[in-house]
């Protein structure tokens, strides 16, 4: 637009060409040329690696997640929480700006470590990195090495950090580093040998569900097995309304985690969200350790109850063979409503494979099954579910892709119902397909979290949630004569 | 001085500095010396301002502060509707900016307006060999896709600046190649202190890539103007410019609330741009002032009784036609008005709110906050400049503690000390206090409501603030055992 250029008057579009344009981003040419993209990513349902560092940053008994880098990344990732979570999530950050980038962030860091613990008075400083001094380099364990010669550090304070470049992986994977550094952190010098604390630990993966903490919590009960959750976010995004506010109102305790390490055993609920650690671990850790699917639906929850008989040998109780009792009885007293239902689905790995797994009990058909950030490994683990069932023939499994394809997929080839987080609901309005929340975020319903989709008892608010709105858009759009009393 | 002097009942300059005095005794020394010049004691008289900004913010305080990026992409560029803005960089930036500013837009998504998030997805190797390549290529596809786009904005995350990518180069080749605008935004999150540069930086490539390379086809009137610094958060601009046309203005051009780029490019034939958010786009006012002889006026729609006083300052800059209508309008809007005030004015009478918002409602709002009765007991901003908290000083009541970018903690014990009845500001803070049992609305977002501005804001704005304040719900924040 130079400023030679001959003036043009302001156009204005036709109804028409919107109209054309309307209906051709619905067509089979238009998704073409969409899966045709290289370059362009367009509302993709995953974001960048420190948000999940943040997260578990949260999970640990006075830890004060901490931002190395610019401030609009820590006001971004905390404003996120803050609106799936509808609580606080006090964080900081060192405040990076071009000068850091000349002379590097220890000044930054040092100061922010300094001011932050006189402040907010952590027992914990959890770091982890956004992009910059990941491209300019920053040597963290240098910097923290000097903080603690300098005295910044007060004695004893557990400072972790981890690398989580944005430019690489996605949330689940900054949420692995962040808890890995943690975890090792505390431990470290604390095995004992032949010490064991009986517990069994469990590391959730990637979870933004309150409501799905406490049940891990409540099945172990019912087991009389003790338990820690190595990054309990229940309480810390949970919290009562008292008149009072805390900065740290819960997490695993710290003494906790530092022991975690003299486990009767460990079970990771997240293989995808977690991998890493989960390998560390296994070398590092005491007892038993085992790597299984997030617990959604019967079969991968009949995987957990198993494993925790067998991790802590003691025998299924009754009251839990009851509870799968209940939740079979909710889905065959329903099985109608979602029976041959066509599903689009999207998410992280550990929870896609679950919702795959619950559909195709259920005799539902998880049709367009879409991961943005996902691996070939990924994509076997579900392509296997779905060989394994006559409902999983002629779904498709796309990788790699985003929600505009998702658009054109739904658009072009319809189903009844999507399963993701909010960012879903534009490709719903468009198809008038309901959108069913189970993902992170959710921005725009009000406690999703509080409600657990994990173990028998997910199961049945998923049945729930599915089925009734199936039943109310049959209630809303049916001709008056078929509008009835009992469905 | 013309304005009231207005005092409250307990709060003198010296209770405001020893509150000061007492929030800042945590800090370490340093700390301590760097943030105590931005907090002080109104001198409503004055109409200077109480306290220093525009500054670093200190490391590990806790600020509410964005960046550059979100100055850029949330507020100037990204509500533009009929344009593609690419987040250029790794996927974060563009996914946490993605719809959680509330900006809304007509037309249809995906064909006439994209409020989508679209984003390069800077990988290893992005980083490594450079994005120029990845965003020529996407450039094609966005344009291919969207063939109804007005233009395309690229707007740099922190990667693009760090490792030497020249956008400006390859947008200015692409816009030739494709015949489209296209803007290249240096916008990185490391600039500046604040997301103001972000909004500066922005006002200055609409001035080098847009403003002149337009014009409207039908012909000037005397009553053209242009509707600036409006972002119309839960249909704010529908509010104002129905207001705006009621008393006989064209609006020609929305800067940028479901704004349209060529409109935008046209501004420069208006008779007057009127300003709502004076820090995020005054810059741009100044440059056609010059340029093109544009005057400019800033005006204020929150409650009825500021704008009575901006819709007959606005009359004075035309004839008596228009003069005629805003006293038209003001004649019809003042029972409607004392209606609602009626309404809520005896529950919310004497109630105490504090405020802390970006760039313009923390003074601007405050004035609604009046009409209902309520006292503003404090008030700051997360990015506003010297000549915003000179604006600010003669609407806060004197004495009145003012906080330039708060920590939380010092926010936190500014509302212990004040009780006030309601807190106006952010997500991040909105939790923190409603814990606490303050009753609480978001006011960057409206805290998913609105309008807020102009005569239909107005009523809803009165009905949001009785709701938090006197909803039942807080009675039981206290447990009976």
């Amino acid at each position: 637009m130079s400023a030679e250029a001959a003036v043009k008057y302001v156009t204005e579009t036709t109804e028409a060409e919107k109209e054309r344009v309307a209906a051709w981003i619905n067509t089979e040419e238009y998704k073409e040329l969409n899966f045709k993209r290289e370059a362009l990513v367009i509302a993709p349902p995953h974001t960048c690696q420190p948000l999940g560092a943040e997260l578990v940053a949260h999970a640990f008994e006075g830890s004060l997640p901490f931002v190395h880098g610019s401030q609009g990344c820590a006001s971004y990732y905390r404003s996120t929480l803050n609106r799936h979570f509808r609580d606080p999530a006090p964080a900081v950050s060192d405040s990076m700006t071009e000068d850091g980038a000349v002379f590097g962030g220890q000044n930054n860091l040092h100061e922010g470590l300094e001011n932050a613990i006189a402040i907010y008075k952590p027992k914990m400083v959890s770091i982890f990195t956004s992009c910059m001094p990941e491209i300019i380099g920053d040597d963290l364990v240098a910097f923290l090495k000097n903080a603690r010669n300098k005295g910044i550090i007060p004695e004893g304070m557990p400072v972790p950090f981890a690398n989580t470049p944005s430019f690489n992986g996605s949330h689940i994977h900054g949420y692995d580093a962040m808890l890995n550094s943690i975890l090792h952190t505390l431990t470290e010098g604390k095995k004992v040998e032949g010490r064991c604390t009986g517990k069994v630990n469990l590391i959730p993966g990637f979870d933004a569900n309150t409501g799905n903490f406490r049940e891990y919590k409540r099945l172990f009960a019912e087991f009389g097995v003790p338990l820690t959750i190595l990054g309990d976010i229940s309480d810390v995004f949970d919290s009562p309304c008292d008149g009072s506010y805390h900065t740290y109102p819960g997490g695993t305790k710290l003494d906790d985690a530092a022991d975690s390490i003299n486990g009767k055993a460990t079970l990771s609920l997240g293989p995808y969200s977690g991998a890493k650690t989960f390998a560390w671990l296994k070398d590092n850790y005491s007892g038993k350790h085992a790597a299984i699917p997030m617990p959604l639906g019967i079969a991968k929850t009949d995987e957990l109850i198993k494993k925790i008989s067998e991790l802590s040998g003691k025998p299924v109780p009754e009251s839990i063979k009851n509870e799968r009792g209940r939740a079979v009885d909710a889905m065959t007293d329903s099985h109608q409503y979602m029976h041959g239902k066509k599903f689009a689905l999207y998410g992280d790995p550990d929870q896609l494979i679950g919702y795959v797994s619950f559909l195709l009990e259920m005799g539902a058909i998880p049709y367009h099954i879409l991961c943005s950030k996902g691996s070939k490994k990924v994509e076997k683990e579900i392509q296997a579910l779905l060989d394994a069932s006559m409902y999983g023939a002629g779904c498709k499994i796309y990788m790699g892709k985003d929600l505009w394809h998702m658009r054109s997929l739904v658009m072009t080839d319809r189903v009844d119902a999507m399963i993701g987080d909010t960012h879903g609901k534009f490709a719903c309005r468009d198809a008038g397909i309901p959108l069913f929340r189970f993902g992170f975020p959710i921005f725009d319903r009000v406690n999703k979290h509080r409600y657990p989709i994990i173990g028998y008892q997910g199961v049945i608010n998923m049945v729930t949630e599915i089925c009734n709105k199936f039943i109310d858009i049959k209630d809303e759009t049916c001709e008056e004569r078929f509008f009835e009393m009992m469905r | 001085m013309s304005h009231p002097i207005k005092k409250i009942e307990g709060i003198t300059k010296e209770s405001t500095e020893e509150l000061i005095a007492k929030t800042l005794e945590v800090y370490p020394e340093k700390a301590k010396k760097k943030r105590a010049p931005h907090l002080g004691a109104n001198d409503q008289a004055s109409g200077c301002a109480a306290v220093k900004s525009n500054k670093k913010t200190v490391p590990g305080v806790m600020s509410a502060r964005g960046c550059a990026y979100a100055g850029a992409k949330g507020v100037v560029w990204g509500p533009i509707r009929d344009m593609v803005h690419v987040s250029h960089g790794p996927v974060g930036c563009g996914w946490y900016s993605w719809g959680t500013r509330r900006n809304l837009m007509t037309g249809k998504l995906g064909v006439d307006q994209f409020a989508m998030q679209f984003t390069s997805d800077f990988q290893e190797k992005d980083i490594v060999y450079g994005g120029d390549k990845k965003l020529k290529q996407l450039l094609i596809e966005a344009k291919e896709l969207f063939p109804l786009a007005k233009g395309i904005s690229v707007l740099s995350e922190c990667p693009v600046g760090l490792i030497g990518d020249d956008i400006n180069q390859t947008s200015r080749q692409a816009a030739k190649d494709l015949d489209l605008p296209i803007i290249p935004c240096n916008c990185e999150g490391f600039r500046g202190v604040s997301q103001s540069l972000g909004h500066h930086i922005s006002n200055d490539t609409i001035r080098d890539y847009i403003i002149g390379t337009r014009e409207f086809s039908e012909p000037e009137t005397p009553y053209d103007i242009s509707l600036i610094g409006d972002y119309n958060i839960g249909g704010d601009v529908w509010s104002a410019k129905a207001l705006l046309e009621e008393i006989g203005l064209n609006v020609k051009s929305v800067w940028t609330g479901d704004g349209e780029l060529e409109k935008i490019a046209a501004t420069h034939t208006v008779k007057l741009n009127l300003i709502h958010c004076y820090r995020s786009m005054n810059y741009m006012c100044k440059v056609m002032e010059e340029k093109f002889g544009i005057p400019w006026l800033e005006f204020n729609f929150f409650g009825p009784t500021k704008i009575r006083e901006s819709l007959r300052a606005i009359g004075e800059r035309f004839d008596q036609n228009i003069q005629d209508k805003v006293e038209q309008a003001i004649a019809k809007y003042d029972p409607i008005m004392q209606a609602i005030v009626d309404e809520y004015r005896p529950r919310l009478e004497g109630k105490k709110v504090m405020l802390l918002v970006g760039g313009l409602r923390p003074r601007h709002t405050i004035g609604a906050y009046e009409d209902l009765g309520m006292e503003c007991v404090g008030s700051g901003y997360e990015f506003a400049h010297n000549d915003d908290y000179e604006r600010t000083s003669p609407e806060m009541p004197d004495a009145t503690v003012v906080y330039d970018d708060p920590s939380e903690y010092e926010f936190e014990k500014f509302a212990h000390a004040l009780k006030p009845d309601l807190i106006g500001s952010g997500i991040k803070e909105k939790y923190v206090f409603q814990k606490m049992g303050i009753p609480f609305r978001q006011m960057h977002s409206w805290d998913y409501s609105g309008p807020y501005h102009g005569y239909q804001g107005f009523s809803v704005f009165a009905r949001d603030i009785d709701m938090a304040v006197n909803s039942p719900t807080w009675k039981l924040v206290e447990s009976p055992f």
